[in-house]
């Protein structure tokens, strides 16, 4: 069973860490779009798949997942901004989980944006 | 929505953006009693009886990038084309409740899906915000209470990783306890 004895022990390796943390200023955000047209569209598993791709590669003290509201383009959800620190942000659109490995890799990674999932190549 | 946890991820949010400390999220169902409850109340800035008349009308947002606000009337049908019911209740300054009653066997029912899942999320991207999240069936019941956890935390936010995991952890071994065979999740 989970016991809060196992949270405290949780609790003192944060600590530990929490200097690394707190000392990133360089960390990228991954920001979902989840309101109702996000989520209708799909944006949770979308969320999951970039939590679970980001851990597996152990860079969840590099790159924060969060979720954000509509930002008026509700046709082209689910919608994923990506913001590194110095670069312009860029949107990609009817993200699917299965193209979140690429996006963590190409873009996260070794910063080439995937330019074939933004938004710029599906309305141009 | 093609689950109803995500109706509740969506409702939630209007929780977030009213600005609550507190949110308690309640999932009560019975086999035996054929029904399904699922309750969001905030003590978030409320609203005035002319705007909860508002919300339900699907042609009706404060946002401004869009004309429509569709979560509320969304979560409403569902509720409603089970034979079931929907209520909010909301006063300025103290909070808003929003309760969908289901018909659970009726042919229109969506599934509940994954709200273990809804929950994580609003805690991991709401890290600031309290979340009470009670599951009840009729073999029995469970609470995680976010405060609860940050007391034993003292300091370390909810979305560091390993709470997280810690999180879903013990919301899965729960929800196994008090949901017989089958439909897990």
């Amino acid at each position: 069973m989970k016991s809060l004895a196992e949270l405290k022990a949780i609790r003192d390796k944060a600590r530990a860490e929490l200097d690394l943390r707190k000392e990133n200023p360089n960390a990228a955000r991954v920001l979902v779009g989840m309101a109702t047209c996000g989520i209708a569209a799909g944006a949770r598993p979308v969320l999951n798949a970039f939590v679970e791709e980001i851990a597996k590669r152990g860079l969840t003290n590099d790159i924060t997942v969060t979720q954000t509201g509509c930002i008026g383009i509700c046709q082209y959800e689910p919608v994923v901004e990506i913001e590194i620190p110095g670069q312009e942000k860029v949107t990609y659109v009817k993200v699917a989980p299965e193209m979140v490995s690429k996006i963590v890799n190409d873009h996260l990674v070794n910063k080439n944006v995937v330019t074939e999932y933004t938004i710029g190549a599906l309305t141009n | 929505m093609r689950e109803l946890s995500l109706n509740v991820m969506d409702v939630a949010q209007n929780s977030v953006r009213a600005q609550a400390d507190l949110v308690r999220i309640s999932v009560e169902e019975s086999d035996r009693e054929d029904f399904l409850r699922i309750t969001i109340a905030d003590d978030g800035c409320g609203m005035t009886e002319e705007q909860v008349q508002q919300v339900i009308d699907p042609f009706f947002t404060t946002r401004t990038t869009r004309k429509v606000g569709l979560g509320v009337p969304l979560f409403k049908l569902s509720a409603e084309q089970t034979g079931g019911s929907f209520d909010i209740r909301s006063q300025k300054g103290v909070g808003t409740t929003t309760t969908a009653t289901y018909v659970k066997s009726h042919v229109d029912m969506t599934p509940l899906g994954d709200i273990n899942s809804t929950v994580e999320i609003l805690i991991r991207c709401n890290p600031g915000i309290d979340f009470v999240f009670t599951r009840s069936t009729d073999l029995g019941s469970f609470t995680l209470d976010t405060r609860e956890l940050r007391e034993v935390l003292e300091g370390v936010s909810l979305d560091t990783p390993d709470v997280l995991e810690w999180i879903r952890a013990y919301l899965t071994e729960q929800t196994q306890s008090i949901i017989g065979g089958a439909d897990i999740p």
